[in-house]
């Protein structure tokens, strides 16, 4: 984490990619953007890697779908053949299109609640976590770019972020 | 301005003729006479080639016999019982078995020319849905391919008018796809019997013309006012006319393609019905339409137009592509899944005939327009590229032409279906006068609206 940091926010997040444009043309370094909901192409802007969440998400369909199969298979065929509706369970085929809005259904549930598990992992997120984000307004209307600002100095970045349209401009030692 | 290549001058002229002549052939070479069909099954019997298919259409016939089946296609009680004893007569069994055979095979070149014919039509169809729902929804993204859809729906009209000259033949006997128009047929026939008031041939026409008189209106309408808002973007007068007829267009479309898939698809198997079979011809309808959106801005970006057009359209369509192909799925299956359980005899035969006369359509379309689709374009790099896009869009393209074939073959031709020569030669010809109708509608216009008040929003669209 850098020594000293600067908290530029903005109102508009239009203004806010052009800012991160500008940011780096000059190089200078984006810790964080804190935005109050997801912003198009702003991950590609901050150079950010591709997300990988789309990888577990499919494994974890799979999973999900394997649990369906192997559960309907003891519960429906191995453990106790029921006759419903005048089909007989004791091969799993022949029941299969029965056993599908349940496969479909897991591997959903598998794929959406490890999906959203992970997330949280990865983004170190847990109960009663301290928000980390500088000013509780980026939960609201305010866009806020987190830079490094231990290698300009204050009256330049000062600038630079009036400039860019920045509403409101602070510092602060780490 | 679009002007056409040499290329795509010639090719729909050689389709279509390549066309003509092998539909020509097919109508020529269909039996007249229950002798012919005797020499045509002899010679599947002793050509050793084609035994599997020699086989397979006798184990049908049985199966048939034994679900009562034949009798709907022939209208007759006594076909079925006929083989319960046959004993007796073998031999008017025989004779029915060949009067059978040879009404599927006369009905044959027919039922190919009715599937293409409705195939491309239903293309154009959902493509002005699709079209409309933009406008509805007030779209951003996608007003620079409203000419590429203009220019698809132009064949609405010319495919309209070919469904309808069908649909009229039909009813003038001219042919047997729709055997309730049999009066022969109806008088022994209770269930149909009760259907009459709807399954008549007068009120069946009117309501198809009905149909394609409003989709043509609104198509008119639409086209017209997306250029007056290019002539007089000021005000966006225009654009609030088009919004307005879209959403009137959308509530009216919903009906009338339910009723529509009844009356064109739903009614050659007159038994059988399912209540949600409006929603499941939509969805191949669909999913064709925003396909072929997407190859022919592939080609048109290739070919040098639509320079704003960027890899996050294709992105769109392509995710359209693939969340379309696994509703039109989720709703296969829905229709499938309640009637297989329940098994009640008028509804199940329809599917006991697919499974197993129609076993590698009935699954292979599933592998096409499913597992292909959903494994492919699940990777979000590959929506973006072009190649995949294609190979992907002509797989489902070629899924949803089997998937019409299997709405309409089984009722229209049973037992005797193969994908030859008058199937092949009925979708070229249709493929070829798509292609010249609606490269020729491209030339028309520009290809990229100037006047649409989102026009700005689409040339910046990146995700």
């Amino acid at each position: 984490m850098a020594s000293k940091v600067a908290h530029a926010y903005y109102l508009d997040d239009e203004v806010l990619m052009d800012a991160v444009k500008a940011c780096n043309v000059k190089h200078y370094h984006i810790e964080e953007v804190y935005t109050p909901f997801p912003v198009h192409g702003l991950d590609k802007l901050m150079g950010l890697p591709h997300t990988r969440l789309a990888i577990c998400a499919f494994i974890y369909g799979l999973i999900g779908l394997t649990v369906a199969i192997t559960m309907m298979n003891y519960i429906m065929i191995e453990d106790w053949p029921q006759n419903i509706g005048g089909k007989p369970s004791f091969s799993f085929l022949e029941n299969l299109p029965a056993f599908v809005p349940i496969m479909f259904e897991l591997t959903v549930f598998f794929a959406a609640h490890l999906m959203v598990i992970t997330f949280y992992m990865r983004s170190r997120l847990w109960p009663f976590k301290k928000a980390e984000n500088p000013n509780e307004r980026t939960t609201d209307d305010l866009f806020c770019i987190e830079l490094d600002a231990s290698t300009a100095g204050e009256e330049e970045l000062t600038s630079f972020f009036k400039a860019t349209g920045a509403v409101e401009i602070n510092f602060k030692n780490n | 301005m679009y002007t056409l290549t040499k290329n795509i001058k010639i090719l729909p002229i050689v389709l279509m003729a390549l066309g003509l002549i092998g539909m020509a052939i097919g109508f020529s070479s269909a039996p007249g006479s229950i002798e012919e069909v005797e020499q045509i099954l002899a010679s599947q019997h002793h050509g050793g080639h084609g035994e599997g298919h020699a086989t397979k259409s006798h184990d049908t016939h049985d199966a048939h016999a034994k679900q009562g089946h034949g009798h709907e296609a022939h209208g007759t009680e006594t076909h079925g019982k006929s083989h319960d004893t046959h004993g007796e007569d073998a031999h008017a069994a025989h004779e029915k078995h060949l009067h059978h055979v040879l009404h599927q095979l006369q009905n044959k070149p027919w039922a190919a020319l009715y599937v293409a014919a409705f195939f491309f039509f239903m293309i154009a169809l959902g493509v002005l849905v699709f079209y409309a729902i933009q406008f509805a929804a007030q779209a951003g993204w996608s007003p620079l391919l409203f000419r590429v859809m203009e220019a698809i729906t132009a064949y609405l009209l010319p495919g309209g008018i070919i469904m309808f000259i069908i649909l009229a033949l039909s009813g003038f006997h001219m042919n047997h796809l729709f055997v309730w128009m049999d009066s022969e047929v109806v008088a022994h026939d209770e269930l149909i019997q009760g259907k009459t008031g709807w399954l008549n041939v007068p009120f069946f026409l009117i309501r198809a013309a009905l149909y394609l008189i409003a989709w043509n209106v609104y198509r008119h309408f639409a086209v017209k006012f997306s250029k007056k808002q290019d002539e007089e973007p000021n005000g966006n007068v225009w654009y609030k006319k088009s919004f307005k007829a879209a959403a009137v267009f959308l509530v009216v479309f919903i009906y009338t393609e339910s009723m529509m898939s009844w009356d064109w698809i739903m009614s050659v198997d007159p038994h059988w019905f399912s209540t949600l079979f409006g929603w499941y011809v939509f969805a191949s309808m669909f999913v064709s339409g925003i396909t072929v959106i997407a190859l022919i801005t592939i080609y048109l970006k290739s070919k040098g137009y639509l320079p704003n057009v960027n890899n996050s359209h294709l992105h769109d369509l392509a995710k359209f592509m693939f969340g379309i192909s696994i509703f039109w799925t989720y709703l296969w299956f829905s229709q499938f899944m309640l009637i297989w359980y329940s098994d009640i005899p008028e509804e199940v035969t329809y599917f006991v005939q697919r499974i197993n006369d129609y076993t590698l359509p009935f699954f292979g379309m599933v592998a096409l327009n499913l597992i292909f689709p959903l494994l492919v374009l699940m990777n979000s790099d590959f929506k973006r590229i072009n190649w995949i896009i294609v190979l992907v869009g002509v797989v489902i393209l070629v899924g949803h032409y089997i998937d019409i074939f299997n709405m309409i073959m089984p009722a229209t031709v049973g037992g005797s279906w193969f994908i030859g020569l008058p199937e092949i030669s009925a979708v070229l010809f249709f493929l070829g006068l798509f292609i010249f109708v609606v490269f020729k509608a491209l030339t028309k216009e520009e290809l990229e609206p100037s006047g649409n008040p989102y026009l700005g929003e689409s040339k910046h669209f990146h995700y």
